[in-house]
């Protein structure tokens, strides 16, 4: 996004995930993009691979029970102090998805040799996990610094397609206030496009202001904005707003069943009652 | 005394001393005892608790614990199990064969990176029974041991679950029962784990934490556990 221009409905930001994509999410303390998410599954995007940065909720579970997901690649997906994702904890067991089962730093530091246009990364750790055997894209190797002997894994470097979240403030300039999440900066530097709802539209240029400018992520990383305001119920936004916690409870205990999750959709997703959005 | 507080005070009783402890979310149990323990310290402890809110120690987010334990920069963290063998491998992934396990967990979180990575683990799960304490897991999201050459800078030293304390031998990867919780027996111990481990002819009782334990955690550390677990704090968390 350059220069100032409009923000786009939140219809005309959905728009722009393509189905069969790889599609980066972020955890549920820096801002999922649940009205966003719920407009992608009225869009019925399909076949997404979905990348959990590095863990992630309710966003992730929905996604997968409406059927939009081929393949999840996650340190977990959980409904925090709930438990596992119903949906997807049930799509596992029906074998409707691909599974490529990662750890958080792995997911962390691929992202962040993505950004860099590394073409992979390395970590330690992770030796005698069985996620070495069912990862057949991560490779082990004798540390070519070392003096033999010293195993480490090569992960190859992540560049999703598309990420989007929720965040605060965004302004006609293009930027977003991301309160200081990094993570939220390098996915958004590794991704090809960057999608974000945003809670308030900024007066002014954020990067114009002492206080803002250090939290915030730069046009340069911003493919586009929509304002949508409270995007990021029933999910916590922070500095603004708690989790919605009994909504968040019912979801989990509707999604146990798939008549349960298909009421759920009905009533909160197919048939959302929304605000027009500028 | 609730079984809590006197899990608190064991775990806490473990690691004072030991450097900075990190405590991962919902984790309440031991977030109130690496708390206890950097009030015992004298400033030895320094106890690093994930909060997800705006008073989290690490505001930035995304991969700055995951940074410090690379660099060996925290000295002990918890870790669990949907699973844990006597070996104690963990799993975090799910109950059957991968990728379609019948009982799905969430997912291995950092375990695998952070078992290797922190010198001293400890692990503790509420839940003391047979699906749970497993002969071998089902999936290794986490070894327990690791074969000779590959890097480690410690692992697992202790088991705490409801109903007993195990400390482990790394070399040997075997669990030893070191005490039996008040109220319960070593027959049920044996009874209710899945795996084989060492014990001492007459495993003794879990010791009772000395008076000036239970005071601090009742009071100033009481308090801080309320910063991040209210509930935790109201409802299992007695003394007043």
């Amino acid at each position: 996004m350059n220069g100032s221009q409009a923000f786009k409905s939140l219809d005309d930001l959905v728009a722009m995930v393509d189905s069969g994509s790889m599609l980066a999410i972020p955890k549920d303390e820096s801002g999922p993009a649940m009205a966003a998410t719920r407009a992608l599954i009225r869009r019925n995007v399909r076949d997404l691979h979905l990348l959990c940065a590095p863990v992630c909720g309710m966003h992730a579970d929905l996604l997968i029970g409406a059927g939009c997901v081929k393949t999840v690649e996650c340190g977990a997906v959980v409904i925090s102090e709930i438990g596992v994702g119903p949906r997807f904890s049930e799509a596992v067991r029906n074998g409707t998805i691909e599974l490529r089962d990662s750890t958080c730093p792995a997911i962390h530091a691929g992202l962040q040799a993505g950004e860099k246009g590394q073409p992979f990364t390395v970590l330690r750790g992770l030796i005698g996990s069985d996620l070495l055997k069912i990862r057949n894209d991560w490779r082990v190797i004798d540390n070519p610094f070392g003096s033999g002997g010293d195993p480490v894994v090569l992960l190859p470097a992540i560049n999703p397609d598309v990420f989007i979240f929720h965040a605060a403030y965004g302004d006609r300039f293009g930027n977003v206030w991301i309160a200081g999440r990094r993570d939220l900066a390098y996915v958004a530097h590794a991704s090809k496009r960057t999608l974000v709802t945003v809670e308030e539209i900024w007066d002014g240029n954020l990067l114009h202001d002492e206080h803002m400018a250090a939290g915030s992520l730069s046009s340069v990383y911003v493919t586009a904005i929509a304002h949508v305001p409270h995007g990021g119920w029933p999910m916590s936004l922070q500095h603004r707003y708690p989790e919605d916690f009994a909504h968040i409870k019912e979801y989990a205990r509707l999604a146990h069943t798939a008549d349960g999750f298909a009421d759920y959709l009905s009533r909160f997703v197919v048939n959302e009652c929304r605000a027009d959005n500028d | 005394m609730t079984k809590d507080e006197l899990i608190i005070c064991l775990i806490a009783r473990l690691i004072v001393g030991s450097g900075t402890v990190a405590v991962g979310s919902s984790s309440p149990v031991q977030a109130a005892a690496a708390l206890l323990a950097e009030a015992m310290s004298n400033g030895k402890t320094r106890a690093l608790v994930f909060r997800n809110n705006i008073d989290d120690p690490f505001p930035e987010s995304g991969s700055e614990l995951y940074d410090r334990i690379g660099q060996g920069r925290i000295d002990v963290f918890f870790l669990s199990g949907g699973q844990i063998d006597g070996r104690a491998n963990l799993n975090m992934v799910g109950v059957g064969d991968y990728p379609r396990n019948r009982v799905r967990f969430p997912g291995s979180h950092g375990t695998p990176f952070i078992y290797n990575m922190v010198p001293r683990i400890i692990l503790y799960r509420e839940e003391h029974s047979r699906r749970v304490l497993v002969p071998r897991v089902d999936f290794i999201s986490a070894p327990g041991v690791t074969p000779p050459g590959v890097y480690r800078r410690g692992g697992p030293s202790d088991l705490i679950t409801g109903m007993a304390h195990f400390t482990f031998d790394r070399t040997q990867a075997c669990f030893t029962l070191a005490s039996v919780h008040p109220g319960h027996t070593p027959e049920e111990v044996i009874g209710n784990t899945g795996f084989d481990f060492a014990m001492p002819d007459r495993p003794p009782e879990t010791a009772a934490p000395p008076a000036e334990w239970l005071e601090q955690l009742h009071g100033p550390v009481r308090d801080r556990v309320a910063q991040t677990y209210p509930q935790f704090a109201a409802t299992r968390l007695g003394g007043r």
